[in-house]
């Protein structure tokens, strides 16, 4: 594959002169490559018999391509491989090429299991970028422990976890949580609170901390909490309870179909954002396209990327995306997130100067992402990402408009004092 | 609070119960047909419910992009629509499949579920992994405000219109056509009804066919409340079966009585327990009821 063809840029003003210029690049690539390897011997930055050749280096690729999980996770699938792709045309890493070995997790926890000890033994993948629910992460977490894998993970979760082989570069939960409901504390004037969760352990845990936050550190009220089973697509005794306990602000984690129910419901009930003031962590633009923007317009969400953000690395993340996987595409927080994988990874291996999961995993910390679509980010000692947190408000066309960001990037904390 | 608004909320809260009973009758109907009177478990009820709701989706979007003037009135059309394809898929599914199975029943089972599998990947790989939604005419979003605070749901009014109506027409089939004389006969004599004249297999394959036609009506009636995605129709299996099997497998008023009984449960004791919890209260009272008359809340008298 010659991945300067696929490179997308916009800049290249005439592709077919580009084109022809191919036919003389491998004569320009030889002694680029050779002198490149030359300065980073395999043997040298492969020191624990990675899959890794002078100009090739494997990784692994492990998320649920079948099955229930498979609408999550498909964009993410897609931006890794954008990703790749990018890196690919620049070069590469230490001046290899990246190879991808993907395989199925098939939305069950046991077969992702199976799988990256697949990768990781048999196929000595250099790093794995996948997983999607915390349940399939915990299901593979003590197999990369063993086997001393690196596992970059794009999902925001609960916390409560840290691991020497996993990057998290998706939010931890007080990430998301507490400048948002101080944001709605203030902005809105929000005392009461409504929480409402998928039975789960996400939603759980994410509401706990909320509790103890609104509870707590706010003086505020919950005035009700509430969680429905997987797949529930009732909601109207939920939503006449809210109209009983009339909360100033409903805080919503309803994770897949069950999101449609509840608001296409909620709308149904009259209660739509003129009359309710609703705050969302479980809802991106993936979302969106099965709820319909109509359903559930005017009620916010706080996440830390937005594909309608305005800067210039979001820009031609977009246009990238949209021209490899068509105009219709949308792209949510955590395809953003899985998007940052593969480029920490590359900034990581060359800081270190190797591939060795050891070195790469103490070279970690510090590392930065100045292009991210989100805008700046930076692995902190936990292994998590400094993150902004945004408040976007759902438009009709299903995309968001941002209302707000934090000032400053955020902390990661996964194990909150006073929170648990 | 004031009296008037527990007044309301007692008004909203009996719709909720109305709602959820024309939802789980209209899950049910279909299968009471295919399971209650031929006895054959059809595990793909659910993707014949979804093929009915991509329906929806296929003749939204073409209505947008060809006809964007008739977006109120598609609705009506596309719910015709997806009866005759979930029709004629269920025919054809009769035909290449079922027919060859019916002395099998734990075959079919397996069979069916093979059949439910294969579908899913059919949607997954058509319409993509994504859930989608159709874009509704703007009447049936929203909802109806007779009084300040009560507000009744439209999608609601209109699914339980829909249910009635639907009902009606199964009990007129059943009871007063044709079709239905030979069903019935076919169901409580097969040999006899074969001897004196039925052509019990077609019978056999038009009931199949009408069982999945109402799925897929159902499935359409589905898109004004919930999600469309490849699964959707796993969601609904489980309930449908609990629905018909609580009844009285062969009874169609025992459909109705059971779908009544389940939706009240739930949603009476989701506005005093948490969501989980009523599930649990649900479906434990279910098993109990279950465990003192094994043949559901109506049997029919059958001498065996």
């Amino acid at each position: 594959m010659s991945s300067q063809d696929d490179r997308d840029d916009p800049q290249s003003a005439s592709r077919r002169n580009f084109n022809r210029g191919m036919a003389a690049l491998p004569l320009i690539g030889m002694p680029t490559l050779a002198l490149a390897n030359a300065k980073f011997p395999t043997a040298t930055v492969n020191t624990t018999k990675l899959a890794i050749t002078d100009t090739e280096v494997t990784v692994g690729q492990l998320h649920s391509a079948t099955g229930t999980m498979a609408i999550s996770e498909t964009g993410s699938i897609q931006a890794e491989r954008l990703a790749i792709e990018q890196i690919n045309a620049m070069g590469g890493v230490l001046g290899r090429q990246i190879k991808i070995i993907q395989e199925d997790g098939a939305s069950d926890w046991p077969t992702f299991a199976e799988k990256s000890k697949k990768l990781l033994v048999n196929d000595r993948v250099a790093a794995v970028f996948g997983c999607w629910t915390s349940a399939s992460r915990k299901a593979v977490l003590p197999v990369f422990e063993k086997e001393n894998g690196m596992l970059y993970y794009p999902t925001f979760y609960e916390g409560l976890e840290q691991s020497k082989n996993v990057i998290y570069t998706g939010q931890e939960a007080t990430q998301q949580i507490i400048w948002g409901l101080d944001w709605v504390q203030k902005e809105k004037n929000a005392k009461s609170f409504f929480l409402i969760g998928s039975d789960y352990i996400w939603p759980r845990t994410s509401n706990k901390i909320a509790r103890k936050h609104i509870e707590n550190f706010q003086k505020g009220k919950v005035v009700g909490e509430e969680y429905y089973p997987l797949g529930h697509t009732n909601f109207n005794s939920l939503i006449n309870k809210i109209k009983v306990a009339k909360p100033d602000c409903v805080y919503a984690i309803v994770v897949g179909g069950s999101n449609v129910a509840f608001y296409k419901q909620m709308k149904a009930a009259g209660l739509t954002s003129d009359k309710q003031l609703l705050l969302t962590i479980s809802v991106t633009e993936d979302e969106l396209l099965g709820i319909g923007g109509e359903n559930c317009n005017g009620f916010y969400a706080c996440m830390k990327y937005f594909q309608s953000l305005d800067n210039a690395n979001n820009k031609k993340f977009v246009d990238a995306f949209k021209a490899k996987y068509g105009a219709k595409a949308v792209i949510g927080d955590v395809t953003q997130a899985a998007y940052l994988g593969p480029w920490l990874w590359k900034a990581t291996v060359e800081k270190a100067g190797s591939f060795d999961v050891d070195k790469v995993a103490a070279a970690s910390p510090g590392i930065e992402f100045k292009s991210a679509p989100e805008g700046y980010v930076k692995i902190h000692e936990n292994h998590h990402l400094w993150s902004k947190a945004r408040i976007g408000q759902i438009q009709a066309d299903g995309q968001f408009k941002m209302i707000a960001e934090s000032p400053n990037l955020i902390e990661p904390n996964p194990f909150p004092k006073g929170y648990q | 609070m004031s009296a008037s608004e527990m007044w309301n909320i007692f008004l909203m809260q009996g719709f909720a119960g109305l709602s959820l009973f024309s939802v789980l009758l209209l899950m049910g109907l279909g299968l009471a047909i295919i399971f209650g009177q031929m006895g054959v478990i059809n595990m793909a009820h659910g993707e014949f419910m979804t093929i009915g709701a991509y329906t929806i989706f296929m003749l939204s979007s073409l209505t947008e992009t060809y006809a964007p003037t008739l977006t109120p009135y598609y609705f009506f059309v596309a719910i015709i629509v997806a009866f005759i394809l979930a029709f004629a898929v269920g025919w054809m599914a009769e035909w290449a499949l079922i027919r060859h199975l019916y002395r099998r029943p734990l075959d079919t089972l397996l069979a069916t579920w093979g059949l439910s599998l294969g579908m899913q990947q059919i949607f997954r790989s058509t319409f993509g992994a994504k859930e989608v939604s159709p874009t509704l005419p703007e009447w049936l979003l929203g909802s109806w405000a007779p009084a300040e605070g009560l507000d009744i749901p439209i999608n609601g009014m209109f699914v339980m219109g829909l249910t009635l109506l639907v009902t009606a027409g199964v009990f007129l089939m059943l009871y007063r056509s044709r079709w239905g004389l030979r069903v019935r006969a076919t169901v409580s004599n097969r040999t006899m009804a074969n001897a004196i004249g039925i052509n019990t297999k077609k019978t056999d394959r038009m009931t199949f066919a009408i069982g999945c036609g109402i799925a897929g009506v159902a499935g359409a009636a589905f898109t004004t409340i919930g999600s469309t995605g490849p699964t959707s129709g796993s969601l609904y299996i489980v309930d449908a079966f609990l629905v018909v099997t609580f009844g009285g497998a062969a009874s169609l008023l025992g459909t109705v009585a059971s779908a009544f009984g389940i939706a009240q449960t739930q949603s009476i004791s989701e506005f005093f327990l948490t969501g989980s919890m009523a599930k649990v209260l649900t479906l434990l009272t279910i098993i109990t009821i279950l465990m003192i008359r094994p043949q559901g809340l109506f049997a029919l008298k059958v001498r065996r």
